[in-house]
């Protein structure tokens, strides 16, 4: 392979020569792990910059304004600003938090995020570890970022941050349960769990073969996140901050950023599970196009979320769990058993694009049916006035 | 000494410092943390006997959802953060005589089986291990009857978590 066809394989392949001159085989596979594993999570921490300042942007334009412009060029250099700020601030801890639980939790919450990039397939080839249940890993790595979140309200001592804790991870693990189902569905589709064979097996990109899914993916991920409109979580106007209200300086820092990486890591994996990942033109051959084609395609999801943000107002919780219980989750499932069946039947004929795309048709016409009744039965309309006849010109 | 065994002499010590850690601390949300530090050895050791998928639902299952409900039910019901209990008991004595029986009478027992230095036997690589367990758990001369009795019992928990937690009718 040549420097230009595949510049990650080459150089591991260099590095591997070069150590093997002098070191045991077992210490060389380590390293060369070791600098992988390195370059992946630097990778995720260092985009984070670029997310902040272009989440800022965004935001901005969608309000009609112009976002920071004066730090660099384009307001370029403001996240390095803001995080010499966070860095420079006192570093507060409660009097009697707990302070190994205080310290812990947002570095857990960062972990969470960056442990998801290790099955995030790049380019052909180019993924941290090709576990053969790669969907399943980041399901179960999102439950540290739930742990994280209720260490932290509980260690801060405080009623708010307690119960800000509490709302968020109700919110979280009730959300969990559309997500993990339609998880399912690019894995039926494609047979396996593994992230590179789904990626692979896309030769008709997921969404065609199932939108529905992928809407309600999009929607259960981003209120795993915490995006507006389920942004409870974090509703200064509603609980002060939540679960981070007694964290300050760097260690909010922390926090910010997962949520930032964590946005833009929903909108990768949306991007691998529906939107073919790294495939596009030329992606097998120069392996650094496959990373271009999932970074821009990554984007576009992020940008649906900032999108989603920057329009919709938040939603209260009892209706946000409503949502979840009684619209997202049985539709779902209907979703999962319907994509089953057809796939299984027609799976390998030319019929299954059409069919599948009509069976999500259906779906979402019974889904608006059973919307359109329940709020039917919510509002009542009645009369306040007697019909009186009109007076007509004489 | 292998990387295997360093990682698994490694993550053995780790079991069970936050095992020991876990039944004796007095604080009941440490205890719970230390169960899930616990618990994220046990899968680490199923990564170690090639189990990977079994590693993952570990940790999705009792670290993402039973840890979380303890954690849950220990805060909700215990108000203050720093409220302390006794960490032992009147019956420590007669529990610690039991658990060193137990101790001993398993590792009698571990050291006369023969095949302990064994290896674990190979799968054959025409199929995964998912698509096994998979088959294992739908074929009607596999597993299917205790997977179709979990869910029925999994249905009647919940069924009757809604009635516990339904708001009364009719007011008291």
């Amino acid at each position: 392979m040549s420097f230009i066809n595949d510049p990650i394989g080459f150089l591991a392949e260099w590095i591997t020569n070069f150590l093997s001159g002098f070191l045991p085989e077992a210490w060389v596979i380590f390293i060369v792990t070791l600098l992988g594993v390195i370059i992946t999570a630097s990778f995720g921490l260092i985009i984070v910059i670029f997310l902040i300042w272009l989440e800022r942007k965004i935001a901005a334009r969608f309000q009609d304004r112009l976002g920071p412009n004066r730090a660099g060029p384009y307001g370029l250099l403001q996240t390095f600003a803001d995080m010499i700020k966070l860095i420079t601030k006192e570093d507060v801890v409660p009097e009697k938090a707990d302070k190994l639980t205080f310290n812990i939790a947002p570095i857990l919450s960062v972990v969470a995020v960056l442990l998801i990039w290790a099955v995030v397939p790049f380019a052909p080839g180019w993924i941290g570890t090709d576990l053969n249940v790669g969907v399943l890993y980041i399901a179960a790595v999102g439950s540290f970022g739930i742990l994280s979140i209720l260490m932290a309200g509980w260690s801060s001592n405080n009623k708010y941050a307690l119960l800000g804790a509490f709302r968020a991870v109700a919110q979280l693990i009730s959300y969990e349960v559309p997500m993990l189902i339609t998880l399912m569905v690019p894995v039926l589709l494609a047979r396996d769990m593994g992230m590179m064979t789904i990626v692979e097996s896309q030769n008709l990109w997921y969404i065609a073969l199932a939108p529905i899914s992928a809407i309600i993916f999009m929607v259960s991920s981003i209120a795993e996140v915490g995006r507006t409109p389920f942004d409870l979580i974090e509703a200064e106007s509603e609980i002060v901050a939540g679960y981070h209200t007694e964290y300050t300086g760097m260690k909010f820092g922390m926090f910010f950023a997962a949520e930032f990486l964590h946005a833009f890591t929903i909108g990768v994996i949306f991007a691998i599970l529906f939107l073919g990942g790294w495939r596009g033109p030329g992606a097998e051959e120069f392996r650094l196009l496959g990373v271009v084609y999932l970074m821009l395609k990554g984007l576009l999801g992020y940008f649906i979320v900032m999108w989603v943000r920057s329009t919709l107002p938040r939603i209260r919780i009892d209706h946000m769990l409503a949502f979840n219980w009684k619209f997202l989750t049985p539709l779902s499932l209907m979703l999962l058993v319907m994509t089953a069946i057809l796939d299984k039947i027609f799976g390998d004929t030319a019929l299954r694009l059409p069919l599948l795309l009509a069976g999500n048709v259906l779906v979402l016409f019974l889904g608006w049916l059973a919307l359109r009744w329940a709020s039917r039965r919510q509002t009542k309309t009645r009369r306040v006035f007697k019909k009186r006849p009109v007076a007509k010109p004489a | 000494m292998t990387v295997e065994q360093a990682v698994f002499l490694f993550t053995s010590f780790l079991i069970l410092f936050s095992g020991f850690m876990m039944v004796t601390r007095q604080n009941l949300v440490h205890a719970a943390l230390y169960l899930v530090v616990a618990l994220f050895g046990v899968a680490v050791i199923f990564v170690l006997l090639e189990a990977g998928f079994l590693a993952v639902v570990q940790v999705l299952v009792y670290i993402g959802a039973i840890a979380i409900l303890m954690i849950f039910a220990v805060m909700l019901t215990r108000g203050n953060a720093t409220e302390e209990q006794e960490s032992m008991n009147a019956g420590f004595g007669w529990a610690m005589l039991l658990s060193a029986l137990f101790a001993f009478a398993l590792i009698v027992m571990l050291g006369q089986w023969a095949d302990i230095g064994a290896m674990a036997p190979a799968l054959d690589a025409g199929r995964s291990t998912i698509e096994e367990l998979g088959s294992a758990l739908v074929s009607p001369d596999g597993y299917v009857i205790p997977f179709e009795v979990a869910s029925v019992l999994l249905l009647a928990a919940l069924i009757g978590a809604l009635v516990v937690a339904r708001p009364q009718k009719g007011g008291k």
